[in-house]
């Protein structure tokens, strides 16, 4: 096997566009995030990144980083020991806690988890009808997204029939139907054949949202995210061009990251 | 088992009484089984013609026959209590082929297997024309408590991932070589039975996270209504009415 | 123990709906206090559990087997409202869906299985652990008594209903003394199994094991808690451990300890004395009966002493009731070390070789049959 790299297949989106945006406020601000288990464990010790509207970023990082507990950190559901989560501008707390979910989709890592109502479309209507759309706004929402997903024909399917791949795709429309402003994704290749994950990187590759993809996957966010950060030890140990970071094999050695065997990331490789 | 207990008593149908909305059909069921306890045991045709009730109601339903026989069997246990009261009850003796029998527990013997037979087919004829989803819609219909509907919606739901688990840890233990033979290999058992528990329990955690991503604050918006026209409650209520009228001649003749 | 319609009458079967109502009412609303809103995921999953967990053979012997029924366990690992909860969501998806226990029944059902199998389970494991020295190993001991006790007294709540609206008439302290003896050996398996399980949780997770919260409560803090602005120091932990934990759950008062205490005197007083009415023949022949009988129902084995005993007459039981309350007692003691001694040996050999044969645990017969109760 020769090594080769995966094609980036579109432009990535240059720190131009961000600045083409910079008068929105950003979709996800994180500063200064410090968190401690009740029990002591400290999993993040300050952590500071913004993510543009638009931008796709992958969170890379070995288990155990702290990855989960710092997503479960941008919808409100774990609260900042220190530090602030901001989305679109909107302080994650408390007082518009509802908002906040709204506009985070998280998809969690297992699909079993997520799609918990006995049909699929009954799950994906789970958000928005919680939100209080009715009626024929509600079937429209719930439509569109299974659309977006290439599912639209196994709405009345139980989730528990469908395969692994076709899962995920309706856990990623559980959550676009709230139109959120950013769509988190943990782990989304875990468990999936090479069909299903090229199938979802269609999907969110179509999609028009903000999105921060948690994995340790990095061929698939070499693939998807033309930006990259790592979590290490609790803060952003790095945070650039995906093929820049991929390509520090001292950066990925510190932080237990590796790519497949076969793959190296040449500077020949990167772009711009 | 992984394919989901949950369905198999279902049988896919385009019937009448498929069609109907299920809390219809829940009380129709509900009404007709107390109505057939509360006919007196001694009106032994008031039963056949319960049974014939049932009969036609699984004619319409298209629902064979023998199908409906194999289901019966869940009662077994209880004929084999039933058939054990004319030996114990009190009161006065009658011979049947030599052996003293009481009356009162041959009436009882009746009593049980008649109206126990009834329910089972009354309940087994439901099963097998509504959908799992539709007797969870029905029941809450119907008021039982929103929180309640919840927790068997989810124990349907994942009745078959934690079952599922349950036979994959079986297979991880056959496959080591381990054989459960025995009352000494009870805390083996008994180890993946807490492995279970602790699975689920977490996985419940995790669902709950998940369902607080998108907004759940305590209560499951209602996607479905289910409702019901006029006519399809008279449909419905046709059986417990026919009973009713039978009951009552039972009482009276 | 899944009545059937026609079984009890009308009247005490609605009765026992407005009992089994209350009850769940009563359940609700403990459930959302104890879970909040996370009650219907757990209390569903919990349930689910259950309903798999009855479906996990037990080998007894000589290709017999019995199965978990739950009640107990699933009170004594996620408290008595979601155990309620848990078991009545689970009868009530047999009895729709299988048609496993009449519609009219439900209620006698409910209030059998779901609500006096938690209630007297949860009454016996919290007074015991209270009173015994705060180990796991009381833990575990408080769940193989509850979970004993729980299943012969469901039994004998059964009888009361049938007492006042069974459809014939049956000499009630007979039915009585054959349920109740048939089902303490149904209770001997049930309460190893469960103890077993017990045992497993503690090992691994304490935290979720709800009998045993007294022993955990120190660990479980406040969730939320704030640390300090800067990234916290080792002396945020001291801070922590200095300051007052938050006690998840206020103690109890003595008087509802002493309560409990009297309860279980009476329980264990009314299940010996059931023992003590009964002719240890009728014992031993429920034994064979259960034991032997593998491929027929619990109903008929229950039924079965019920018959001998019927036909040899009341006399020769009398006679020999004393010598049956020791065996009953003896029984149940010589079980209760088998599942210690089993205990013990599996929380030692953590390995495979968990289930050494132990002479008790072995010797202990724990005779269930391979359907239902």
């Amino acid at each position: 096997m020769t090594p080769e790299t995966p094609e980036t297949p579109e432009t990535p989106k240059t720190p131009e566009v961000s600045a083409a945006r910079a008068s929105e406020p950003p979709s996800l601000e994180v500063s200064r995030l410090a968190f401690a288990y009740p029990d002591g464990h400290q999993a993040l010790f300050g952590v500071d990144f913004r993510i543009a509207r638009g931008e796709r970023v992958a969170l890379l990082g070995p288990n155990g980083a702290g990855k989960t507990t710092l997503v479960l950190h941008l919808n409100g559901i774990l609260t900042a020991g220190a530090g602030t989560v901001k989305v679109a501008g909107l302080p994650v707390g408390r007082a518009h806690l509802a908002e906040i979910r709204r506009r985070v989709g998280i998809v969690f890592q297992d699909p079993d988890d997520q799609l918990f109502m006995p049909t699929v479309r009954e799950d994906v209507a789970f958000g928005p009808a919680a939100a209080g759309l009715r009626g024929a706004a509600l079937q429209d929402a719930v439509d569109r997204a299974l659309a977006a997903v290439g599912m639209a024909e196994y709405g009345h399917r139980p989730p528990h029939h469908l395969s692994f791949g076709q899962r995920r795709r309706v856990a990623v429309a559980t959550v676009l139907a709230t139109e959120p402003e950013i769509l988190v994704l943990d782990e989304p290749s875990s468990n999936l054949d090479p069909a299903s994950r090229r199938e979802l990187a269609d999907v969110i590759r179509s999609l028009d949202v903000t999105v921060l993809m948690v994995t340790h996957d990095l061929p698939y966010a070499l693939e998807l995210c033309p930006r990259a950060m790592v979590l290490g030890d609790g803060v952003i140990a790095a945070d650039g061009r995906t093929g820049d970071l991929l390509a520090d094999e001292d950066l990925l050695r510190t932080h237990r990251l590796e790519l497949p065997y076969g793959y190296r990331l040449t500077p020949r490789n990167r772009r711009g | 088992m992984g394919a989901g207990h949950a369905h198999m008593l279902y049988r896919h149908g385009s019937s009448p009484v498929h069609a109907l909305p299920p809390h219809t059909k829940l009380t129709a069921v509900l009404a007709f089984v107390v109505v057939v306890v509360a006919t007196p045991r001694t009106a032994v045709w008031a039963f056949a013609l319960y049974a014939a009730l049932l009969g036609t109601v699984a004619y319409a339903a298209r629902i064979p026959p023998g199908l409906l026989l194999r289901r019966l069997a869940v009662e077994v246990p209880f004929v084999a209590f039933a058939l054990l009261l004319p030996f114990v009850a009190r009161g006065e003796r009658t011979d049947v082929l030599g052996l003293p029998l009481s009356v009162d527990g041959l009436w009882g013997t009746w009593n049980v297997l008649a109206k126990g037979t009834l329910g089972v087919a009354a309940s087994v004829l439901l099963a097998a024309t509504t959908e799992l989803r539709g007797l969870l819609l029905g029941l809450q219909r119907l008021g039982l408590p929103p929180l309640l509907v919840q927790i068997a919606s989810f124990m349907i739901r994942y009745g078959d991932v934690v079952t599922d688990e349950m036979r994959r840890m079986r297979i991880a233990r056959e496959s080591r070589g381990f054989e459960a033979r025995g009352v000494r290999h009870w805390g083996v058992l008994a180890r993946s039975a807490g492995a279970l528990f602790i699975r689920s329990y977490e996985r419940g955690e995790r669902v709950h996270l998940a369902m607080v991503s998108r907004g759940y604050e305590g209560t499951v918006p209602l996607v479905d209504e289910v409702t019901a026209s006029r006519a399809q409650w008279s449909y419905a209520l046709a059986l417990p009415l026919s009973a009713l009228v039978v009951c009552l001649l039972g009482w009276t003749l | 123990m899944h009545v059937p319609d026609g079984f009890i009458d009308a009247p005490v079967s609605a009765a026992a709906g407005a009992v089994a109502a209350g009850a769940v009412a009563v359940s609700l609303r403990g459930a959302r206090r104890e879970l909040g809103e996370r009650a219907a995921p757990l209390a569903g999953l919990v349930a689910a559990f259950v309903f798999a967990a009855q479906m996990l053979n037990f080998p007894v012997a000589a290709g017999t087997s019995g199965h978990l029924l739950g009640g107990a366990l699933a009170t004594i690992l996620v408290g008595p409202y979601t155990g309620v909860l848990c078991v009545t969501v689970v009868l009530l998806v047999q009895g729709l869906l299988f048609a496993d226990g009449g519609l009219t029944a439900l209620g006698v059902n409910i209030t059998n299985m779901a609500v006096v199998t938690t209630v007297v389970a949860y009454a016996v494991c919290r007074g015991l652990v209270r009173v015994l020295p705060r180990t796991r190993r009381s833990v575990t001991v408080s769940a193989f008594a509850a979970a004993l006790l729980s299943v012969p007294a469901a039994a004998a709540a059964f009888t009361c209903f049938y007492a006042v609206g069974g459809t014939t008439d049956v000499p009630v302290g007979q039915v009585l003394t054959a349920m109740v003896g048939v089902h303490v050996l149904i209770g001997v398996g049930e309460a190893a199994i469960t103890a077993l399980t017990v045992g497993a949780v503690l090992a691994v997770r304490p935290d979720l094991v709800y009998g045993a919260r007294d022993l955990t409560a120190p660990l479980r803090l406040c969730v939320g808690g704030e640390p300090a602005d800067a990234p916290p120091s080792p002396t945020l932990d001291l801070a922590r451990a200095g300051g007052a934990p938050t006690p998840a759950l206020t103690p109890r008062s003595p008087r509802k300890v002493l309560l409990a205490g009297l309860a279980i005197s009476l329980l264990l007083a009314g299940v010996v004395s059931f023992y003590a009415s009964a002719a240890p023949d009728g014992l031993e022949k429920a034994a064979a009966d259960e034991g032997i009988e593998a491929g027929a129902g619990e109903h008929g084995a229950a039924g079965s002493p019920l018959a001998d005993y019927g036909v040899r007459g009341i006399t020769d039981g009398r006679l020999s009731g004393g010598l049956a309350g020791v065996i009953g007692v003896g029984l149940t003691v010589a079980a209760g070390t088998g599942v210690l001694c089993t205990v013990r040996i599996v929380r030692t050999v953590r390995g495979r070789r968990a289930g050494e044969p132990s002479p008790a645990a072995t010797g202990s017969p724990a005779p269930r049959t391979p359907r239902d109760v």
